[in-house]
């Protein structure tokens, strides 16, 4: 698969909010406002896509060659968690303008499930290093898309009339299946 | 404790799914059809309720300051073992639900239940909080893989039920289906019995 194609595929087609249910938790969580949502998807894009690359090269150079793929799990788990404490540390004293901007975000990385079901899906479709990495990115950016969309959506909703048992999450969900049958009409364009 | 409290909190009061909104994306990915709703249910009480009693054998000895990373490997070895005897006795489940199952590790549901329960109860109490709180997560999956499935492949645990004239809503299984229905299940479930218990 070309790269362009990888990319379109996991921004629009195969979205990774809307077509695969990855990173639900903060989607609902963070996106009530358009600042916040735009502060974690640059979280998650960051760590995604150093997360996806780490994992492939542990895969390929340590685990591959040792036969110990059964520990995938429990290895990729623990280098995105430790990866996470990392990029908060280090961020607090190369950059205190951009920790401030996603420091409390950062935490919440770990249990965002897209970070590691990207770096399993990498493994999965056999991508090279570049292809893992084009994919990571598409994927965080399709994150960061719905994130922004739904959270523009919730600021407007905030001021609706909506049924007292429907508001807060359930009409969340509702706009964003109504949103899902949107993102499907990408499907036959890569 | 008495243990009815614990059923009672984790099906109805605190339902980890209608009423918490934790580990919303294999809910959301995995009920398209009533067969992979109760395979799913069925990991996660394994892995849930195991998780649990191993934390809170351990509760004394973990340090305060990096008993997050101690919770993860332990849920990660669960679900390693989970995932083992799937794909050793279960093959057809564990190819639907696929990557779904590695994720179990990341699902909130089970680190929220070692952080807040398992590492300040009893071993036995603790069990049963992964009970209750599974069986609270499964009953949630099974009612939406029910409605999906009889809605958007008119049949239930494979079994056609309209016949063959039955034009089936494909929308129902689709992403976008999921999102609905879960929708209007957290609706119901707000009108009808979360007005109950509050009053």
């Amino acid at each position: 698969m070309s790269l362009f194609a990888i990319m379109i595929s996991s921004i629009l087609v195969n979205n990774y909010v809307f077509a695969r249910f990855l990173g639900i938790c903060p989607f609902l969580g963070v996106s009530n406002k358009m600042e916040t949502a735009t502060g974690m998807g640059i979280a998650v894009t960051f760590v995604t896509t150093l997360a996806s690359v780490i994992t492939y090269i542990i895969q390929h150079a340590i685990l591959n060659n040792l036969g110990l793929q059964y520990l995938q799990t429990i290895v990729f788990i623990l280098v995105i968690a430790s990866l996470v404490q990392f990029v908060e540390l280090a961020l607090k004293k190369i950059s205190p303008g951009l920790y401030s901007a996603m420091g409390v975000y950062l935490p919440l990385i770990t249990t965002n499930c897209m970070v590691l079901g990207v770096a399993i899906l990498n493994i999965q479709e056999g991508f090279n290093l570049i292809q893992t990495t084009t994919n990571a990115v598409g994927a965080s950016l399709g994150f960061f898309l719905a994130l922004v969309l739904i959270a523009a959506l919730r600021e407007k909703m905030d001021i609706a009339d909506i049924p007292e048992s429907l508001a807060g999450f359930p009409i969340t969900l509702i706009a964003a299946g109504l949103m899902s049958i949107a993102f499907a009409g990408f499907a036959g364009l890569v | 404790m008495k243990i009815s409290t614990l059923f009672k909190n984790g099906i109805i009061k605190e339902n980890p799914v209608l009423v918490q909104l934790i580990g919303i994306c294999s809910v959301l990915a995995i009920t398209n059809t009533v067969e992979n709703s109760l395979g799913m249910s069925a990991a996660v009480i394994a892995v849930l309720t195991l998780s649990n009693i191993v934390i809170s054998l351990m509760r004394k000895f973990i340090p305060a300051k990096i008993r997050i990373p101690i919770f993860i490997v332990v849920i990660a070895t669960f679900v390693t073992m989970v995932q083992m005897f799937m794909n050793a006795y279960a093959q057809p489940l564990y190819k639907s639900l696929g990557i779904f199952i590695p994720l179990i590790v990341v699902n909130c549901l089970i680190l929220a239940r070692a952080e807040s329960f398992a590492s300040k109860n009893g071993v036995f109490v603790s069990a049963m909080d992964g009970i209750a709180m599974g069986l609270g997560y499964s009953v949630a999956v099974v009612a939406l893989g029910t409605v999906r499935e009889i809605l958007g492949s008119g049949s239930f645990l494979g079994m056609s039920l309209f016949g063959e004239s039955f034009q089936p809503i494909s929308l129902f299984v689709a992403p976008a289906g999921a999102f609905i229905v879960l929708g209007l299940l957290i609706g119901l479930f707000n009108a009808f019995v979360k007005k109950r218990i509050t009053d």
